[in-house]
């Protein structure tokens, strides 16, 4: 086990370097860059030296291999250089909205596994009756909905009920207070947001646990269990759902991977500063190092979450072994 | 005392939208305590809808139970409730399937899915039904049992894997064993050991069967009685030694023209049933053999025929039981 682990983070590192190389070009194929968009954009007579001297500050000048030697040479020292708009370090900034990136993810993901999981056992078990159709079009709903849509109904419901019943509206705190330092100021913020992107991932999720246990609940194994006369609920829950539940793993793993870096609009609606903002703007400056240095988080994530994904299959079902 | 298991004119159909199929229609007979009794018949004559109807298994939508009473120890399980039933699955009653390799769960441990019936209807602790799981796999020849128990399915071939399905039958001491084609899917020679071992360990410990067959040679050998099933109805049934050598049915002897012997010239062609079996949505009135039959007379187009005493506790549905029909085609 622990050498394919091993193994697999040895494998990771060509996939780095690949999204590396891709990054690093498409941004550079975006015509100006970060001391064109700083001076002209400021609609003021500007000389051309002194773009040039931006540029030579930034190591903007450089021939773009040299470049992207320095980008990958701060990978091996750990050292990811300063945003080329702010000035900070690069890791600086990213920590900072770190946390609460990853807190949303693992939150909605939650959100999304206690609403799928139920949803879709209940749907297969009571096929066709009224109660399929209306989680059926509760998932379909899910995924018609875009979240951030839904973020602004759920911040106007709250407004509305809250000046109904308390008298004075209520708002969910925009400053954000780290979960360990103030839990309820922290989950008073970020709960709603991770209900609006959750009820969205649990709606794929919810119809991959549906078909799956469909299907699952025609093999012969369980029709076994029930000939041994085991209660439906283990029926249910120990024969059928483990084999059925490795399609759902794999969808709520890509989802929470995406959750980390692709909020951007949701982040903008509940007034977030996450990942998905900085990656925005970093875009929109082109501040080539903020910009490739996120991508590679997210490469990163994505990375280590498959891995994760492959561990957890063979824990769900014996017959995988890594070895 | 009555017989163990009695099965009343049962009848098992499923609503399909290509029409209602008839998969058992009036079907009865008895098992005694510690008896084997095989029932036989081609694909699709409701053999094994019978057996899955005693335990309810039949999966509802399409299937039900429209008719018909299945007593087992003075209850009625075609009608008791869902609690009840769950209570004799696996405890009184267990099955063995057909598909050892996919009967058995492919994510659970042996062990596991051997001590599930007993901690769920012996209340014994989970060390006692270790231990009993144990023994269990011991008895049907597995050897090393003790790892086994910690193995998965996957790691067992075939033969094994029904013997666990065995094992796990026996697990709860029950008294009727129903085994849905137990050896169809393995090897010839893994076939034998098989039966042999169920055989053994059924007379050994008293508990009855019923063997779902279309081998008449597993029946021939193991069965005490023996049912033959066509198009939902039992045709014909006896002791084994009564079908063999004085079949009273058309078609239980076709079926017995249609194996090829040892004892008969290499060269002797083989005489398979002709035609196909009936259509079940569509059957009429008369015997539903009658398009395949070579001894068919008016009278079988008219009614069907019922399960008449041809003489010692041999029963043959047919107009003309009481003739030899053997004799005739020779």
């Amino acid at each position: 086990m622990g050498k394919y682990i091993f193994k697999r983070v040895l494998l990771m590192i060509p996939t780095l370097i690949g999204a590396a190389i891709l990054v690093f070009l498409l941004l550079r194929m975006a015509p100006g860059d970060i001391c064109a968009v700083r001076y002209l954009g400021s609609g003021l007579a500007i000389d051309e030296s002194q773009i040039e001297l931006c540029r030579e500050q930034l190591g903007l000048n450089k021939p773009q291999i040299v470049q992207f030697f320095d980008f990958i040479w701060g990978y091996v020292v750990f050292d990811l250089g300063d945003s080329m708009w702010t000035g900070q370090p690069v890791t600086h900034e990213i920590a900072i909205r770190f946390e609460l990136s990853l807190q949303i993810a693992i939150m909605a993901t939650l959100v999304a596994t206690i609403i799928a999981i139920p949803l879709g056992i209940i749907s297969a078990v009571r096929q066709n009756t009224i109660t399929d159709y209306v989680v059926r079009g509760f998932a379909i709903a899910g995924i018609a909905i875009p979240s951030f849509w839904l973020g602004l109904m759920i911040i106007l419901g709250l407004l509305i009920v809250t000046q109904s019943w308390l008298g004075e509206p209520w708002m969910p705190p925009i400053e954000f207070k780290s979960i360990w330092e103030d839990p309820i100021h922290n989950m008073a913020q970020l709960i709603w947001p991770a209900v609006a992107t959750g009820y969205r991932y649990s709606a794929v999720a919810t119809r991959m646990t549906r078909s799956a246990m469909l299907e699952v609940l025609r093999e012969d194994y369980v029709r076994t269990a029930r000939a041994k006369g085991m209660v439906e609920k283990i029926v249910i829950n120990r024969h059928a759902l483990k084999n059925a539940l490795l399609p759902v793993v794999t969808i709520l793993a890509l989802e929470f991977a995406f959750l980390m870096g692709g909020l951007v609009v949701t982040e903008q609606v509940f007034n977030l500063n996450g990942l998905g903002n900085l990656m925005v703007d970093g875009v929109e400056r082109q501040d080539f190092a903020m910009t490739q240095n996120l991508v590679m988080l997210v490469v990163i994530i994505y990375v280590f979450i498959n891995l994760l994904t492959d561990l957890a299959y063979a824990w769900l079902d014996p017959r995988i072994r890594y070895s | 005392m009555g017989a163990l298991l009695e099965i009343d004119n049962l009848q098992t159909h499923f609503f399909t939208s290509g029409g209602t199929v008839k998969a058992v229609d009036g079907v009865s007979y008895d098992v005694n305590a510690g008896e084997t009794v095989a029932v036989v018949g081609e694909s699709g004559s409701g053999k094994s809808v019978t057996a899955l109807s005693i335990l309810r298994l039949i999966p509802k939508p399409p299937g039900e139970i429209v008719g018909g009473e299945i007593r087992f120890q003075g209850k009625n399980l075609a009608f008791c409730s869902e609690d009840e039933i769950r209570e004799i699955r696996g405890r009184d009653i267990s099955m063995i399937f057909q598909e050892p390799m996919t009967s058995l769960n492919p994510v659970l441990s042996i062990g596991m899915q051997l001590t599930e019936p007993m901690l769920a209807h012996m209340n014994m602790s989970e060390a006692d039904a270790k231990e009993r799981a144990v023994k269990l796999l011991e008895m049907v020849g597995i050897n090393e049992p003790r790892r086994r128990i910690d193995q998965y399915p996957h790691h067992l071939s075939g033969g094994m894997r029904q013997r666990v399905m065995i094992a796990m039958s026996l697990a709860c001491e029950p008294k009727l064993i129903i085994a849905d084609e137990p050896t169809t899917a393995l090897d010839v020679t893994i076939q034998a050991q098989i039966l042999e071992l169920m055989k053994n360990l059924t007379r050994d410990m008293g508990v009855a069967m019923i063997i779902i067959t279309h081998n008449l040679g597993v029946v021939a050998r193991y069965a005490d009685r023996v049912n033959v099933m066509y198009a939902g109805r039992i045709v014909e049934s006896g002791s084994a030694t009564d079908i063999y050598h004085r079949p009273r049915h058309p078609y239980t002897l076709a079926l017995l023209k249609s194996v090829p012997r040892m004892d008969r010239p290499r060269q002797a062609k083989l005489d398979p049933v002709e035609g196909q079996p009936p259509d079940l949505t569509r059957l009429d009135g008369g015997c539903s053999f009658r398009p395949r039959c070579k001894f068919a007379v008016e009278e079988c187009a008219k009614s069907y025929p019922a399960l008449e005493d041809v003489g010692g506790s041999h029963f043959s549905a047919c107009f003309r039981s009481k003739e030899n029909l053997a004799e005739i085609e020779l």
